[in-house]
């Protein structure tokens, strides 16, 4: 009797909510010891132009949808992914050589982070918004608005809790997101797309690349059309670089410490004030 | 039929008296520069005074006597006494408002008019408003004990000069930062006369210092390793110079930049409030006004009414000697502008726009530009798409609403925008589809302490005003 063999998954990119390859038709691989893991896609250049035109036309969309409609798409994206647990967990456990109990809690925690912004979108206004009392007869007021297109060079670990934790504050508040994976454990983002893809998320809100973040990192800093980047995961020595890049078209950067406070939510944020005159 | 005429009613200088030379204020005390260059009166070209080139060496100086205040007075100080001072300061101005709104229009060419009714009042307020937040600052919404950065190096344009220095010191100060400001070449007269308000108001020395000069002094501040945070407001080009010159510093930086506003009418709207607010957005202070109208978006219905009644407005806009308190449209800051202004119009006629401007003698001496309006322009113009910062309306048209916030938003500026219109769903939809910092309904080119001002996309970092401005001073900005 034969053991059945295995049905392998191809790893390939999120882009407007479709999996293509990379039009460059690269891959590299990734070994556990010498066992052979996966061939994901090596995104390229042109992969990422279509990726924020893809974020891009899906920006009005997402922000024009209502605030509740928003953040019950983000709790559907828990509730995906807390099915898909085994599956996280064993990828995980995999590429990061830790242990199931470790990839659990990193699970666990991921999952929970999703809810927590979730019940964010509809409070950003409330309490980030304001109303001025101008010195004459204006109604005044300040409102929260999502930048735009925001570039995510998520960090290498942990894969899965890292990569949501610069995605959700970007998301929950109307940007749109290029996100360049963990290079060595690629695995768990390509996962979570097929999470995004059953959760209700509107295609090219969230667009997920694979490859080498350094050789994206630069084109993604000089892009035109991208408003804002977390370069959390981008090696320290090549921020600088990136900032200045950057100032091509005064690009928002922004790397943040590991602590989730509501900081990563409010940097992707513009302020909005709207005055109308009052009268009879 | 007779028609009444305007009699001249200049107001007085006698309530200025201008120094023959100032020095520079550092560690509350005026130092005299080696170097000197002239304050020109532009409505006149007459010479004002002689200011110094601050130096390398003045540069350091400022930096750490700033340091030093701060480590030693400002940040030691109660909150709640730390606000007073800024009290006195806003009560100062006050006091010495109608000298200072002279001397700016003496010094800058905008009419006395907008000085002593726009710029200074707005100065005290500013004052008034910061200090008060000295001592609340854990309700800032910025954490419950927001720190201040320390040393904050401020950059400001010539356009309102006493203003813009109050955006940066007010709140720089309120959160316990102590400041080196450098004033823009062409107006230093107001920022030296607030040194001696800081003197007059005994705000311990070093808080506040004052480097008059050229770009060089400005980009020494910048780049001085002692120098925690910049604010600077002025052109996108030098905002872009700035935003790579931190960007391996860490400093952390807000910058107020151009802008390329759309003023837009629907065919609703009140046509003659609206033509005014027209005239508002893009003659207030010459045009030189980052978030000015100066896109024209008319609905296609409306727009040979608007075009007549506008031109008609613009047949009684008074230009002429600023001190005149009848005066509308004052002088061109500096020959440079002027120059400028002159190269985008006349681009503007070559690239197929029609330009037209009232009657209007401008006077021999000084820098002056007629009001003037582009008819015919698309959005591939220069005019349409570059920053003119001059009396030069460009006017576009839009059929649907729809193609009308395709065409406002359609530049990489976002600083502010227009909406006229007598319809409450349709202005609510419109502020919600702008992308710009500021949204005007049915008025245009009002400012205050307490509103947030800043812009979109390369128009700017951060806001300023409000509480949304406190954060800019503060280590981690604005979060909790």
């Amino acid at each position: 009797m034969t053991n059945r063999i295995e049905v392998l998954k191809t790893y390939k990119l999120y882009i407007n909510g479709q999996f293509p390859r990379s039009e460059s038709g690269r891959v590299y691989e990734i070994k556990v010891g010498k066992d052979f893991i996966a061939n994901p896609a090596q995104a390229s250049r042109k992969d990422l132009r279509d990726a924020v035109t893809a974020a891009r036309g899906a920006q009005s969309g997402w922000a024009g949808a209502t605030a509740y409609n928003r953040g019950q798409i983000l709790y559907r994206i828990a509730e995906m992914l807390e099915g898909r647990t085994s599956q996280f967990v064993e990828e995980i456990s995999l590429l990061e050589k830790t242990t199931t109990a470790q990839a659990k809690a990193q699970v666990a925690q991921s999952i929970d982070r999703w809810v927590w912004y979730a019940g964010w979108a509809d409070k950003i206004a409330t309490t980030f918004g304001v109303t001025n009392p101008v010195a004459g007869p204006y109604y005044n007021f300040t409102v929260p608005e999502p930048m735009g297109v925001v570039g995510i060079l998520a960090p290498e670990k942990p894969s899965l809790l890292g990569l949501v934790d610069c995605l959700a504050p970007v998301l929950v508040s109307g940007n749109t997101a290029i996100l360049v994976a963990s290079h060595s454990a690629p695995l768990t983002a390509i996962t979570f797309a097929e999470v995004l893809a059953t959760s209700d998320l509107p295609a090219g809100v969230c667009n997920i690349l694979t490859g080498i973040k350094d050789e994206l990192a630069p084109w993604m800093a000089s892009h035109m059309d991208i408003n804002a980047m977390d370069i959390s995961g981008a090696a320290k020595k090549n921020h600088t670089a990136l900032r200045e890049a950057g100032a091509d078209n005064l690009k928002r950067i922004f790397a943040f410490g590991e602590k989730v406070k509501t900081e990563r939510m409010i940097s992707f944020l513009e302020a909005k004030t709207i005055w109308h005159t009052v009268g009879i | 039929m007779s028609t009444f005429d305007y009699a001249p009613a200049p107001e007085s200088r006698a309530i200025v008296s201008i120094d023959s030379a100032y020095g520079l204020f550092i560690n509350g005390k005026f130092v005299p520069g080696k170097t000197h260059f002239p304050a020109i009166n532009p409505a006149t070209g007459e010479k004002l005074s002689k200011i110094s080139q601050a130096s390398t060496a003045d540069v350091n100086k400022a930096v750490s006597s700033a340091r030093n205040a701060y480590q030693k007075t400002w940040s030691k100080m109660p909150p709640a006494e730390r606000a007073k001072y800024l009290y006195r300061i806003a009560r100062i101005l006050q006091e010495r408002a109608r000298e200072f709104a002279v001397l700016e229009t003496l010094d800058n060419g905008k009419p006395i008019r907008e000085s002593r009714d726009v710029d200074i009042p707005l100065v005290a307020a500013h004052f008034f408003y910061h200090a008060g937040w000295a001592d609340k600052l854990q309700y800032a919404g910025c954490g419950d004990n927001p720190k201040p950065h320390g040393v904050v190096g401020a950059i400001i344009p010539w356009n309102f000069p006493l203003l813009m220095l109050a955006w940066k010191i007010a709140p720089a100060l309120a959160t316990g930062n102590t400041i080196v400001l450098k004033p823009a070449e062409t107006t230093s007269l107001t920022a030296l006369l607030f040194a001696q308000v800081c003197q007059q108001a005994e705000l311990p020395a070093g808080v506040v210092n004052i480097l008059t000069g050229d770009g060089k002094v400005g980009a020494a501040l910048v780049n001085h390793p002692d120098v925690d945070k910049i604010a600077f407001t002025g052109s996108t080009d030098v905002g872009k110079t700035i935003a790579r010159s931190v960007a391996h510093s860490g400093k952390s930086l807000t910058l107020e930049l151009g802008g390329k506003g759309a003023n837009i009418i629907f065919e609703d709207a009140a046509i003659d409030e609206a033509v005014e607010g027209i005239v508002n957005g893009i003659f207030f202070n010459q045009g030189h006004v980052c978030c000015a109208g100066s896109r024209l978006l008319v609905q296609e219905g409306i727009h040979d009414e608007v075009l007549d009644k506008l031109k008609r407005r613009m047949s009684q806009i008074r230009l002429g000697d600023p001190m005149d308190k009848n005066t509308d449209i004052g002088a061109i800051n500096s020959s440079e502008q002027l120059a400028k202004i002159k190269e985008l119009s006349a681009a503007g006629i070559r690239e197929g726009g029609e330009s037209w401007s009232p009657e209007c003698a401008l006077p021999d001496k000084g820098f002056w530009f007629p009001p003037t309006i582009f008819t015919g322009v698309t959005q591939a113009h220069r005019i349409a798409r570059e920053e003119i910062f001059g009396p030069v309306l460009s006017v576009l048209t839009f059929r649907t609403p729809q193609e009308a916030m395709e065409k406002a938003n359609n530049t990489p500026f976002g600083l502010s925008a227009g909406i006229w219109s007598e319809k409450g769903s349709r202005i609510l939809w419109a502020a919600k589809h702008l992308q710009a910092g500021v949204i005007w309904a049915n008025t245009f080119n009002k400012f205050d302490p307490t509103s947030p001002f800043g812009g979109y996309k390369e128009s700017g970092w951060g806001r300023e005003g409000g509480r949304h401005g406190l954060g800019a001073y503060f280590k981690g900005g604005n979060h909790d």
